[in-house]
């Protein structure tokens, strides 16, 4: 035991020592998840409404408790003390653990939601309030998953309050995530608008710009059902090239999107966790573009079947919309993407799956301002920047040899340059000339990772 | 051709790198005792304090040394056979070279005390003395850490991420002060305090006690203090590892004596890295060079001199940096601790939070000779250029914006620095 007798003696709090406050946090957190199983007990309206919202405040508030405290102790700065040393972020048992749980709550919200009942139906009076209808699992799932990214935003915020950078891209994110994909399509269905996310884009939202959404779109009443999808159609032709050119394809991945958003919050502590390997690289663009050209040739095709009246594909546009929407979106972004956090980081779907993702990446490898200088020579090799970079880029290969690194899986989240003990790494938007000169204080060893 | 390297630190695994980039046919084989791969020393300290585990350290994947062909040895070299022309191993296997580079590295330099062999009195720069920290930290009470430089602060701060109380014995009257100058070492040793060091300033070790096992117990300073300790880590220095080499036609000093070239006093054995001690062409004083980067730039220079392609080595630039706990440093060009009389230098430190710059320049002239910075990011390339341009301060101050490394959203400070050294300015120019 660390004797806090001495320690005391010069008036000091050991960051890393749990105390009293911590421990308190954590039991309440842990008392506001079980109040959460309760109301599937048999229990009357009331009760199970009163129960759900204690355990939702308990939770937050013993998390907010036990975060508060935590970074109050520590100086700013780079805390990464012990992350490979607890299970907890290390795939120990603790990390099993909460994989087991998050994937067990996507397989039974996906395919078993009236296990939710008594939880969805606590919402019922906030669902009339917020959205003018009763609750549904997706309700239920968008309040969780909203309350994850703010909750866990806020913890990011603390954690690296020494980087402006990171603040601000956190507080992007929760501001993206509290407001385009929750407050505003559930305002819009309450006023019987349609219910549009206007955050996520085709590719990612692959349905937006497939013939039956525009039609149905066109076909609502009054102006916004247009509106709706002149947005989704110029931002995601028009709007991506200009916006990925100028800054990357950080503006949205690491910026805006829920699923980033997600990742950078609740994802934080998972980040080291992402396969580094050469292998892991050849999966990732096996898999990846694939997927994004399967939607493109999905969209053309539907149009083109929308053309000649339903010729070409009669009624497999349907299946096709399902199939996908189970596989991809289900198991891969749902029970993989989230479920195995703790086991395989936090972007494996972003990484490994998301046509937003390639859509943005092909842009940002070859149609770009945006790159990671290395600073001259200053490189030490430590690897921190590879360890905590969450889409698995060998950020060190790089900076050892004093290139600039410009990867299309690169999301721009920062998080390299701010480990970085050397201050080595800079995230740039510089002209596109010399993009890829690297320095000439180091002779780069001229061999390649992947051709 | 058949090169033998050996030490697989950062110089001899560069030399190897270097060597297959220049000859895509030799046969290099590299032999260390410490590790079958590479791993970057630097980053030690991050396994301790759990920011990494000893996979991440290594900068290579493992398939990299077979797909160049980069033979790795894990042996222990006892002696060279120079006449022989092979390595002996401790094993008595004979590895023949046609040429051999020694990139051994260093040991840390022992404190020449009394208990300095008691267990628990360690340095920390190896494999094995991580092994040791582990093993003699656990549950203890204090360590003690001797040395006022970088691994002492590296020390100092892997114990405070493990909760354990730390006195630091600093022989200087501040911290680093035969390196960097009072308002840079002062603020530092701020900040070293702030993170509950009993920092102890122009104290010397005296003894080490140990108790009836043969463990450390306390130790004694300078002034005759008894301190109760579990642990004691060395960080005076590190000095040439090259034992293993006396008594052989080679020639050594403090370590191995080469030319700029990097050749040794025999013909097709070369040094490089921590262990080469550089003579310079002119009566110079030779030097030694234990820094990352000088190692990588040593490494990268035999390498051309082993392949026919004779090189001399100039490290350039001077440049280096460091991270005291969460503070950055960096430093380029010529800053010393006191600066001569035609040294000019500029100061300026935020009034509340940890940054400070500095800038040296010769007086008659006005040219600019070197930067060190705290907690604020400058260029390499830049400071590097207008450096070796010779560039006047003027110059340097109206475009120090150039210099800025900091990320997005960081704020910057080139106007309150420029009053600053404006009005430090008028004060030396009249």
């Amino acid at each position: 035991m660390p004797t806090s007798d001495q320690s005391l003696a010069i008036g000091y709090n050991y960051q890393d020592q749990t105390d009293l406050l911590q421990k308190a946090g954590l039991t309440l957190f842990t008392v506001g998840l079980l109040l959460l199983l309760l109301p599937s007990l048999p229990i009357e309206a009331a009760l199970r409404q009163g129960l759900l919202w204690s355990g939702i405040c308990l939770s937050l508030l013993g998390l907010g408790l036990y975060f508060g405290q935590t970074y109050r102790k520590s100086h700013p700065g780079v805390r990464n003390n012990g992350v490979w040393l607890r299970g907890s972020t290390s795939r120990g048992n603790i990390a099993w653990v909460t994989a087991v749980g998050l994937t067990g709550f996507y397989i039974i919200l996906y395919w078993f939601p009236f296990l939710l009942e008594g939880q969805i139906r606590a919402l019922d009076t906030f669902s009339q309030w917020l959205r003018g209808k009763p609750a549904d699992h997706w309700l239920l799932y968008g309040t969780f998953y909203t309350l994850a990214i703010l909750l866990m935003g806020v913890r990011a915020m603390l954690k690296y309050r020494h980087s402006p950078y990171q603040v601000i891209r956190t507080i992007s994110v929760m501001f993206f995530q509290l407001g385009l994909a929750y407050l505003i399509p559930y305002t819009l269905q309450k006023l019987n608008e349609p219910e549009f996310y206007f955050s996520y884009f085709w590719p990612l939202k692959y349905d937006y710009l497939f013939p039956g959404t525009v039609s149905y779109l066109i076909n609502e009443p009054g102006a916004l059902g247009v509106f709706m999808i002149f947005w989704t159609a110029v931002i995601s032709l028009v709007g991506v090239p200009i916006l990925t050119y100028f800054f990357g394809k950080r503006w949205y991945c690491s910026w805006v999107c829920g699923c980033g958003g997600l990742a950078e919050t609740a994802g934080d502590p998972y980040r080291q966790l992402s396969n580094k390997s050469r292998a892991a690289w050849q999966w990732e663009v096996a898999i990846i573009y694939p997927v994004l050209g399967f939607i493109v040739l999905t969209t053309l095709l539907l149009w083109l079947n929308s053309i000649m009246g339903g010729g070409l594909l009669g009624s497999l546009s349907n299946g096709f919309a399902q199939t996908y929407g189970f596989f991809i979106g289900a198991i891969f972004s749902g029970v993989i993407g989230v479920g195995f956090y703790p086991i395989m980081g936090s972007r494996v779907w972003c990484r490994f799956g998301c046509p937003m993702a390639a859509y943005l990446g092909l842009l940002q490898k070859h149609f770009s301002r945006f790159r990671i200088t290395t600073n001259g020579g200053q490189c030490i090799s430590c690897g921190n920047c590879s360890t905590y970079c969450e889409m698995g880029i060998d950020v060190r290969w790089y900076a050892q040899q004093g290139q600039p690194i410009i990867r299309s899986s690169c999301v721009g989240c920062g998080m390299c340059a701010t480990v970085c003990p050397r201050g080595v790494l800079n995230l740039e938007n510089g002209p596109r000339e010399g993009r890829y000169q690297p320095t000439t204080l180091i002779s780069p060893e001229n061999l390649r990772i992947l051709d | 051709m058949q090169v033998v390297i050996v030490g697989n630190g950062v110089t001899g695994v560069t030399a190897a790198i270097t060597i297959r980039k220049l000859n895509p046919v030799a046969l290099i084989t590299l032999i260390s005792s410490e590790s079958t791969h590479f791993f970057s020393r630097t980053a030690l300290m991050y396994l301790y304090m759990g920011h990494m585990q000893y996979r991440h350290i290594k900068p290579y994947e493992d398939w990299f040394w077979t797909e160049h062909k980069l033979n790795l040895m894990q042996a222990s070299v006892a002696s060279v056979d120079f006449s022989a022309k092979e390595v002996v191993l401790s094993s008595q296997v004979r590895v023949p070279y046609d040429k051999l580079l020694l990139a051994t590295g260093s040991i840390p330099r022992a404190l020449e005390i009394p208990g300095e062999n008691l267990a628990g009195v360690q340095g920390f720069y190896s494999l094995p003395d991580l092994e040791n920290l582990e093993k003699y930290s656990q549950q203890i009470k204090r360590a003690v850490i001797v040395g006022g430089g970088l691994i002492g602060i590296e020390l100092a701060e892997m114990f405070y991420t493990r909760c354990i109380p730390v006195t630091f014995l600093v022989r200087e009257n501040y911290y680093w002060g035969n390196v960097l100058p009072p308002e840079e070492g002062n603020l530092i040793q701020e900040h070293i305090r702030e993170h509950g060091v009993d920092l102890r300033l122009n104290t010397t070790l005296q003894e080490i006690k140990g108790d009836s096992d043969g463990k450390v117990k306390a130790i004694v300073t300078g002034q005759g203090e008894e301190i109760p300790t579990d642990l004691v880590g060395v960080a005076v220095g590190v000095r040439p590892n090259v034992s293993f080499l006396k008594g052989s036609p080679l020639k050594l000093n403090r370590g191995i004596l080469v030319n700029p070239y990097l050749e040794t006093n025999l013909p097709d054995v070369y040094a490089a890295g921590d262990c080469a001690e550089i003579v310079p062409d002119k009566d110079k004083n030779t030097y030694i060079e234990q820094l990352w980067y000088t190692g990588r730039m040593q490494g990268e220079t035999v390498a051309h001199s082993i392949c026919n392609r004779r090189t001399a080595y100039s490290r350039g630039i001077w440049f280096n940096s460091a991270k005291f706990f969460d503070i950055e440093y960096q430093t380029y060009g010529k800053v010393p601790v006191k600066p001569d009389s035609e040294t000019q230098t500029l100061v300026w430190q935020h009034p509340k939070r940890k940054k400070l710059l500095r800038i040296n320049y010769h007086q008659p002239t006005g040219k600019v000779l070197g930067f060190n910075l705290l907690g604020i990011r400058y260029r390499h390339e830049v400071c590097e250029n207008w450096i070796r341009e010779e560039k006047p301060i003027s110059y340097v101050l109206k475009h120090l914006r150039e210099a800025n490394f900091d990320p997005e959203f960081y704020r910057r400070y080139e106007k309150e620095i420029i009053q600053a050294f404006s009005r430090q300015l008028s004060a030396v120019i009249p």
